[in-house]
């Protein structure tokens, strides 16, 4: 399956903003975080089509996944 | 800081200064402080730009002793756009140096009976007025520099535009930063144009000769703010985020959250967002020699501001925030940074509030006046408000009055005031705090961003209405408590998530005070804050109707979620049964 794949801010550095990645079906976020080798306390905010998600979530072809490290503003 | 310093601006032979001691209002500071004498001595009915309403200053009640992050300062009075009581808070140099000179609050009273123009200059020696008409429509960078040739360069600046003296809803009150330039605004609610109405162009500070205000326990006053300061520096946000990116780092989380409220509030991203947003404005900042780590007052360690150079790398203004890159960027279509630079620098220079004047732009844009994403037409528009031509004095006047003089039904306002960057739909615990803040719809009174988007302070699902009465409710408390001691509110993101910080906060306050405030402390007086914020809004006229969202937001879907605003009246009824 293909998942669109976002970084930002600091998950950027050495890695990329937004790329397609092919992976076996029904892999899960956590596997793409360790795929990009992310800490999982760097990984802080999850979004699967613009919706909060677990790391135990199972991605499904065509989806989009957001990727955030600690952040805040306002 | 044991004085309140009174100035009639109406006296017959001048405006007349009475010192006195705190009385009733000691123990307050900031929004305690505002919101306790706008409360108490301002008729509720009267005319926000008439003889009986007052313009309140206050520093924190921390600002001015060697605190970090203790530099925001409090205005408040009767507010001219909401017609409620209003409190709004700046960083600058401001509130250290005038908690140095020893004053909790200045109080403008009165009204000069001609059309004078004063400057005000407070220092050691005491307190000089003088009329000044040559300050007239000054803007406030040429004000600054102005008072800097007058008064040497160690002065610090609270001042009005051109928007203040023409009275305008979304005028500003400007504080100067640590390099002197007015950058950090008391925005929301118009109190430029209760300022320009008591006739005061400038208070000038100085706080050469004065010692750096003294705790009552020197030594646990120190130990706290080495504890406090290693919380700021060890949270992610705190510690890294904000330093990093500023607050801009927010404009691409939202979009893809689907809470970035895009043309107006048609919709919920905005596909320019990658081009605007924090991580390609840092990136910007430093190729052009500018400065994304900047602290904008003495004392802070989070430093989420900095400085944006031009293409030619000169000096064009602070970093915009993420509110503003919002206002005049996604929600008006426009996906251009310098513009968004231009757009803040005029703002800053006229004295308004950027989220007020994004969104008047926004419903003009709406109206017709100029299609989305046309930068020149919104920056043509900004120099009208500067000029006061009608069509400015119109957008000056705020996004609801824009949007009656342009017959515009899709107006984002609560009380008469604008909604800033985050659609209540797609993030419905902000909705609860617009709909029900005593201020209007304000993000700061209870950023439920923290527990919707970012996952600070626990998780409440943005897209459902669960939780989200009992969210704001505890973050609008806190809130006003915060906004009381000084603090700058982004110690919220780590004192939400680690106890230890929140108990140096309350170690510093009580050493600074000779007090045992525990969190209940704290609790009880945010909760009296907002007592009292309340009542003067109920006797204003103020009901439990005026607590709601325009109704588009509860009938139109919003894109990408398609989802409406559906938290019950009811609910919103119980915010603050405590």
């Amino acid at each position: 399956m293909h998942i669109i794949v976002k970084l930002f801010a600091t998950l950027r550095n050495g890695r990329f903003e937004q790329d397609v990645l092919h992976l076996a079906d029904g892999v899960s976020v956590q596997h793409v975080v360790d795929m990009l080798s992310i800490r999982s306390d760097e990984a802080a905010i999850i979004f699967v089509n613009g919706r909060h998600a677990d790391p135990e979530a199972p991605l499904s072809d065509g989806d989009t996944l957001s990727i955030f490290p600690p952040i805040g503003g306002g | 800081m044991d004085k309140i310093l009174r100035i009639d601006m109406g006296a017959s032979g001048g405006p007349k200064c009475t010192v006195s001691d705190l009385g009733e209002y000691a123990g307050f500071g900031g929004r305690a402080m505002t919101s306790a004498i706008v409360s108490k001595e301002v008729p509720p009915l009267c005319h926000p730009l008439g003889v009986e309403n007052k313009l309140v200053i206050a520093p924190g009640l921390l600002s001015g002793t060697i605190a970090a992050m203790s530099g925001r300062l409090s205005i408040g009075c009767k507010s001219p756009l909401t017609g409620g009581i209003k409190e709004s808070n700046a960083g600058g140099q401001p509130a250290q140096v005038l908690a140095r000179l020893g004053y909790a609050a200045i109080v403008l009273e009165g009204k000069p009976a001609g059309d004078d123009l004063y400057k005000i200059l407070i220092n050691k020696d005491g307190i000089a007025i003088a009329v000044d008409n040559s300050l007239k429509m000054l803007p406030n960078y040429d004000l600054v520099a102005k008072m800097k040739q007058e008064f040497g360069e160690k002065i610090c600046c609270i001042s009005i535009g051109p928007a203040g003296e023409m009275k305008m809803n979304a005028a500003s009150i400007a504080c100067t930063d640590m390099e002197q330039r007015p950058t950090r605004h008391c925005g929301r609610g118009g109190v430029g144009a209760v300022m320009g109405a008591k006739g005061v162009k400038t208070i000038v500070l100085d706080d050469t000769g004065m010692p750096v205000r003294t705790p009552n326990d020197p030594e646990k006053f120190r130990d706290a703010n080495k504890r406090f300061v290693e919380g700021l520096m060890k949270h992610p946000v705190t510690g890294q985020g904000l330093p990093t990116f500023g607050t801009n780092v927010l404009t691409n989380i939202m979009s893809e959250a689907g809470g970035y409220p895009t043309f107006n509030f048609q919709q919920g991203s905005f596909a320019g967002a990658s081009k605007i947003s924090g991580e390609t404005l840092a990136e910007l900042e430093k190729k052009r020699g500018a400065n994304p780590t900047h602290g904008c007052h003495r004392g802070c360690v989070i430093r989420c501001s900095g400085t944006y150079n031009d293409n030619n790398g000169n000096f064009l203004t602070k970093q915009p925030e993420y509110e503003t890159v919002w206002s005049h960027g996604g929600n008006c279509g426009i996906d251009d940074l310098d513009a968004i630079a231009m757009l803040d620098f005029l703002d800053d220079n006229i004295g308004v509030d950027t989220i007020e004047m994004g969104a008047a732009i926004g419903v003009a844009m709406e109206a017709g006046i100029a299609q989305f994403g046309d930068a020149e037409a919104a920056i043509t528009m900004v120099r009208e408000v500067g000029q006061g031509t009608y069509l400015g004095r119109i957008l000056g006047g705020g996004a609801a009055v824009t949007g009656k003089v342009f017959g515009v039904e899709r107006v984002p306002v609560v009380k008469g005031q604008a909604m800033p960057a985050y659609d209540p739909r797609a993030v419905k615990g902000i909705g609860v705090t617009y709909a029900t803040s005593p201020m209007g719809a304000d993000h700061t009174a209870g950023y439920a961003v923290t527990a919707n988007i970012l996952k600070v302070g626990g998780y409440v699902d943005p897209l459902r209405s669960d939780g989200q009465i009992e969210l704001s409710r505890d973050l609008q408390i806190a809130t006003a408590a915060v906004d009381s001691t000084g603090m700058c509110i982004f110690i919220a993101f780590a004192i939400l998530d680690q106890p230890e910080t929140f108990q140096s906060l309350l170690d510093l306050l009580n050493a600074c005070h000779g007090l045992n405030l525990t969190g209940d402390g704290v609790v009880g007086l945010g909760k009296k804050v907002l007592s009292m914020e309340r009542d003067f809004n109920a006797r204003a006229g103020f009901t439990k109707d005026h607590d709601r969202l325009p109704r588009f937001f509860s009938t139109e879907k919003l894109a990408p979620h398609q989802v409406t605003f559906d938290v019950k009246d009811e609910d919103l009824d119980k915010v603050f049964n405590w």
